[in-house]
């Protein structure tokens, strides 16, 4: 008897029926409907007979531009799933004041900001960040892939299965309500018992590993696979801020993954490195937290600096202005954002000295970031500007990023900072830096190399339309937030008691409403221009006259990005190529060496979810179950030597034959 | 359309500013909140010698040099200037020295841990000052305030007298939380097993709001109190109130009170047992637990060796005594020697 009880316990652990939320009508119906688009999408890949395809050329993928794509993909749909937590929290502000306690009890509403939170930056700001390195850089670079390309498409399914914990965590069990950084004692087992504390561990350590290794890969691809002629100094600026961010991933994310390992120490094994009673110190765990999550910010926001480098020069048809100050601000920018961390807790009671050198170092990092803002400014001065919607939301991003850029450095100042810290005014700050800076920055990304990765132009007037929503809807809904702020409102309230706040959070919430709009002409926006492709189409490869080398293969590229090697003598390669007179080699293609698919990462990453899961519910056996099979999965896939292979020569004629006779067809 | 842009945002903002909403930290009522808004103002008014000409040459830049307009002047090659890159790189440098100087000076002046040096703008401290002690446990989810010196103590409410300098002793039970009073001065974090201290007076009489500005749990919206400026004829009738009105805190009504527990209206304790506080911040509120500084100074000499990992206790024996259905049992380091000990020697464990 005692056994048998005992076998069910080994194999579900704490999981039972209570773990499904029946109670929470706004969680059932979100369940219901994501049955039904999951049976819709089943039924429609099975009518058309899309598994094979799917699973050959998009799941098994190892080609960059494809895993680009799906990191792209991923990062909007949890885009979508993190702005609906959004729109709650708005909604809930908004409503609960005095008598009326809005629709969300606390125990949701806290699970609904810390899942925007980790969903915002984890799963939609890098996976966005990481697509778009990852489909442009070995474009720019002239190279055929990354340097691992196994390891590519393994790490995208990493960040995929961390991704899917957290949406798990909608309908089994709970997410944790700590707020996005889970600090302890508040997630530490005493005070935070159930599971949520453990999704958003599992959640991140095995996306974490995803992050990782793509940083690993990029970093190496950068510095060893560019074009001949390409020196660092050469580089794209895109490139560059790639380079940068990866070196800042390669060195942050190691101490998330033993920050976060600490905490499970804590919560599994009994240890006491952040609770008070045995010797430890909850401090330790907020410093370690951040000197990650400072280096993180600018993981986010340098990428983004790169493409509106790219977007400035080539909409202003104008070489960027001060080149190599914009390569030494990002290099600046990456050195000092790892000895600022302390700036996210000056009220914890360090001493004065102590807080104003971090005051005083994020301070310094305004001066390059001011630099670059100048050197895009410069490069509008005498230039010929284009206002195609990449370039729109460029200017949208300078006019906005400085206010944001002004508030970060009111916070900087430890004296200011005991006053604004935590409060409304915060918020406020770090989305008008992350919202005018990344979001706006991916949305200039998508409109500018959306042609190259598809092969046809976005729609302008759709495209217009989101911008105008989502930069007015912006600023409707963050003004009030620095007001209130000023008001002593802080953040994270469930609910409030002064009437007089109501007004400002109404207003924020029809901000929100706006940004939907935004964000529902996006998606219009590609439908239409899906609908419009013939007349949107881009024969030419080159859709802006673009200035790098992405520009100089065909949209969308071939499997191979380039017959043949490019070689680059200036900054701005394809630019310099066309200005000479630069001829397209027709003739002498030779057979191309090209990395296999292997669904390998795939089921790696499965596994490692489904070890996630049963971590998170202690279940021991399918735990020690999973852990033996991925250990011989791994075996197994080392003896895997049939990874690469050629292709043919008569293909690759054929394929560029084809866009010889579009370009002439163009002409 | 984008010079739309600049005149609506701004404006928009200053509007707001000027609206006459309650704006507590631009109208603060104490000294220190009334110097940090100083500091947040000047490094307003500094940054934005660079935010306004960038904000106002974007979008000159974009209206004068758009593509349609081909009488501006076209330079594609142009690309570098050794002036302009000097004067991008030196002016948010000075801006930043300027703004640095300001930050060394104010961050240790108006460091929280720091006695405070005037009452307000021109007025000094009297020699004979002496300050407030107030002693502040942050719970789960409300507030306990001890006045030592007055021996009262009270939950949700808070007092002190005009112009009359207040040294805060700030602990936590459980969770990290912060004490903000935002017309008095700046926050700083309650942590648990730890002590931090806040400075402050409050120069004008009045009513202001408290609250926890640190995220603490369920509990936490309403984890809210009420700070009075009073006159200290006030001030007196107020303690006599306490005195007459409250309880007793002793350590069994503390290890009561501390349960958690939400929207707790303001109770009152005309007595508090003898270090309770550093009771609370070195976790030995228990009879039969191990405060932190003894552990701390038996570790320093050695430690007890092996049998130390023997010398557990838990709060269930002390539970049962005072009548507390307690919904989590701890175990914890048990006290050597405690002369309330004793009673609770038996739900030592092994």
């Amino acid at each position: 008897m005692s056994e048998h009880f005992d076998l069910s316990k080994m194999i579900f652990g704490r999981l039972s029926w209570e773990a499904i939320p029946y109670h929470e009508p706004i969680l059932i119906f979100t369940f219901i409907g994501v049955i039904l688009g999951g049976i819709v999408v089943v039924g429609a890949l099975s009518y058309f007979k899309l598994w094979g395809p799917l699973w050959r050329n998009w799941i098994t993928s190892i080609d960059h531009k494809k895993i680009g794509i799906m990191y792209m993909i991923l990062g909007l749909v949890m885009f979508v799933r993190g702005f609906a937590d959004a729109l709650m929290m708005r909604g809930q502000q908004a409503l609960s004041f005095g008598d009326n306690m809005g629709y969300l009890p606390p125990h949701h509403y806290d699970q609904v900001f810390t899942a925007h939170g980790v969903i915002m930056i984890f799963f939609f700001a890098m996976p966005i960040v990481t697509g778009l390195m990852n489909y442009i850089v070995p474009l720019q670079i002239g190279a055929r892939d990354v340097s691992f390309p196994f390891l590519n498409n393994f790490s995208f399914w990493m960040t995929a299965s961390g991704a899917a914990l957290v949406m798990v965590s909608l309908f089994v069990g709970e997410f944790a309500k700590t707020g996005w950084l889970a600090y302890p004692p508040l997630s530490g087992i005493m005070q935070s018992p159930d599971v949520g504390v453990d999704y958003y561990i599992w959640a991140l350590q095995i996306a974490g590993v995803g992050t990782l290794l793509s940083g690993v890969n990029l970093i190496v691809t950068i510095i060893k696979m560019r074009a001949p002629g390409m020196t660092m100094m050469k580089m794209p600026v895109f490139t560059w801020t790639a380079l940068c961010t990866n070196i800042l991933i390669v060195a942050a994310f190691p101490i998330l993954t033993a920050v976060l390992a600490m905490l499970s120490c804590d919560r599994y094994l009994d240890t006491n490195f952040f609770t008070s009673d045995l010797g430890g110190s909850a401090m330790l765990y907020v410093n370690l937290i951040w000197i990650w999550g400072h280096p993180e910010v600018y993981i986010l926001v340098l990428p983004v600096f790169g493409i509106f480098s790219e977007v400035v020069a080539t909409f202003c048809k104008k070489r960027l202005f001060g080149y190599t100050s914009m390569v030494y601000a990002t290099v600046v920018i990456t050195i000092l954002s790892y000895i600022v961390w302390l700036h996210h807790f000056f009220t914890m009671g360090a001493g004065a000295s102590v807080n104003s050198f971090f005051g005083i170092s994020t301070m310094i990092i305004s001066i390059p970031t001011g630099a670059k803002l100048f050197n895009w400014l410069f490069t509008m001065y005498h230039g010929r500007i284009r206002f195609e919607l990449p370039m729109v939301w460029t200017v949208g991003f300078m006019v906005t990023f400085v206010i944001g850029g002004m508030t970060g450095v009111m916070l900087a100042v430890p004296a200011a900072d005991f006053v604004l810290h935590n409060s409304l005014f915060l918020i406020a700050h770090f989305h008008n830096v992350i919202i005018g800076g990344v979001v706006f920055g991916a949305f200039a990304a998508i409109n500018y190399w959306f042609p190259k990765a598809f092969g046809f132009k976005l729609d302008y007037k759709w495209g217009l339309a989101s911008f105008w929503f989502w930069f007015v809807g912006f600023w409707v809904a963050f003004t009030p937030l620095y007001v209130l702020g000023f008001m002593g409102v802080t953040r994270r309230m469930s609910h409030f008691d002064d009437p007089s706040l109501q007004i400002w959070f109404q207003i924020a919430a029809v901000g929100g409403l706006l940004v939907a709009l935004g964000i529902a002409c996006f998606f219009i926006q590609i439908g239409v221009s899906f609908m419009n492709r013939k007349k949107l189409a881009d024969v030419t490869g080159d859709p802006w006259d673009g200035r790098t080398l992405e520009w100089s293969t065909s949209s969308p590229p071939p499997d191979y990005n380039f017959a043949f090697t490019p070689v680059v003598h200036e900054q701005d390669a394809w630019f310099d190529m066309k200005k000479n007179g630069f001829k397209r080699p027709t003739e002498g293609f030779i057979a191309i060496h090209m990395p296999k698919n292997t669904g390998a990462g795939f089921i790696l990453a499965m596994i490692s979810a489904a070890i996630g899961f049963a971590l998170i519910w202690h279940m021991w056996l399918p735990v020690i179950v999973c852990f033996a099979a991925l250990i011989a999965a791994v075996i197994i896939h080392t003896f895997n030597y049939n990874r690469d292979y050629h292709i043919p020569a008569d293909e690759v004629v054929a394929v560029e034959n084809e866009r010889t006779r579009l370009l002439s067809s163009h002409v | 359309m984008p010079r739309l842009k600049l005149i609506t945002i701004p404006g928009l903002f200053c509007a707001l500013l000027l609206s006459g909403c309650n704006m507590v930290l631009l109208s603060p009522s104490g000294d220190i909140a009334v110097q940090q808004k100083d500091i947040m103002l000047i490094s307003v008014w500094l940054m934005l010698i660079v935010i306004v000409p960038v904000m106002f040459l974007t979008l000159l830049f974009a209206w004068k040099y758009r593509s349609t307009n081909t009488e501006a002047t076209y330079s594609p090659e142009w690309h570098h200037s050794t002036i302009l890159e000097l004067v991008i790189w030196s002016v948010p440098l000075i801006i930043i020295i300027a703004l640095g100087a300001v930050t060394w000076v104010s961050t240790h002046s108006l460091d929280p841990y720091r006695p405070i040096e005037r009452i307000s703008e021109g007025r000094n401290i009297p020699m004979d000052a002496k300050p407030l002690v107030i002693e502040v446990v942050a719970m789960d989810w409300k507030w306990l305030f001890i006045y030592p010196e007055q021996n009262i103590a009270l939950v949700n409410e808070l007092a002190a007298p005009v112009d009359r300098p207040i040294e805060f002793r700030i602990t936590s039970t459980t969770m990290m939380n912060s004490l903000y009073i935002p017309a008095l001065a700046g926050q700083i974090y309650a942590m648990p097993g730890m002590q931090t201290q806040l400075h402050a007076v409050i120069n004008k009489a009045g009513d202001y709001e408290g609250f926890s500005g640190n995220y603490s749990g369920a509990g936490f919206s309403h984890m809210r109190f009420r700070f009075h400026g009073v006159s200290e004829a006030e001030f007196a009738q107020w303690v006599e109130q306490n005195r007459k009105e409250g309880s007793d805190l002793t350590r069994e009504a503390y290890l009561k009170l501390e349960q958690p527990s939400e929207r707790e209206p303001v109770q009152r304790f005309a007595k508090v047992d003898a270090n309770l506080f550093d009771a609370v911040l070195n976790r030995c509120v228990e009879s039969n637990r191990m405060c932190i500084k003894d552990m701390v100074a038996i570790d320093r000499k050695g430690g007890m060796g092996e049998s130390g990992t023997h010398n557990l206790a838990s709060n269930a024996m002390i539970g049962r005594r005072i009548g507390l259905d307690l919904a989590s049992q701890k175990t914890y380091v048990g006290t050597l020697c405690a002369p309330q000990a004793q009673a609770d020697a038996k739900s030592k464990v092994l």
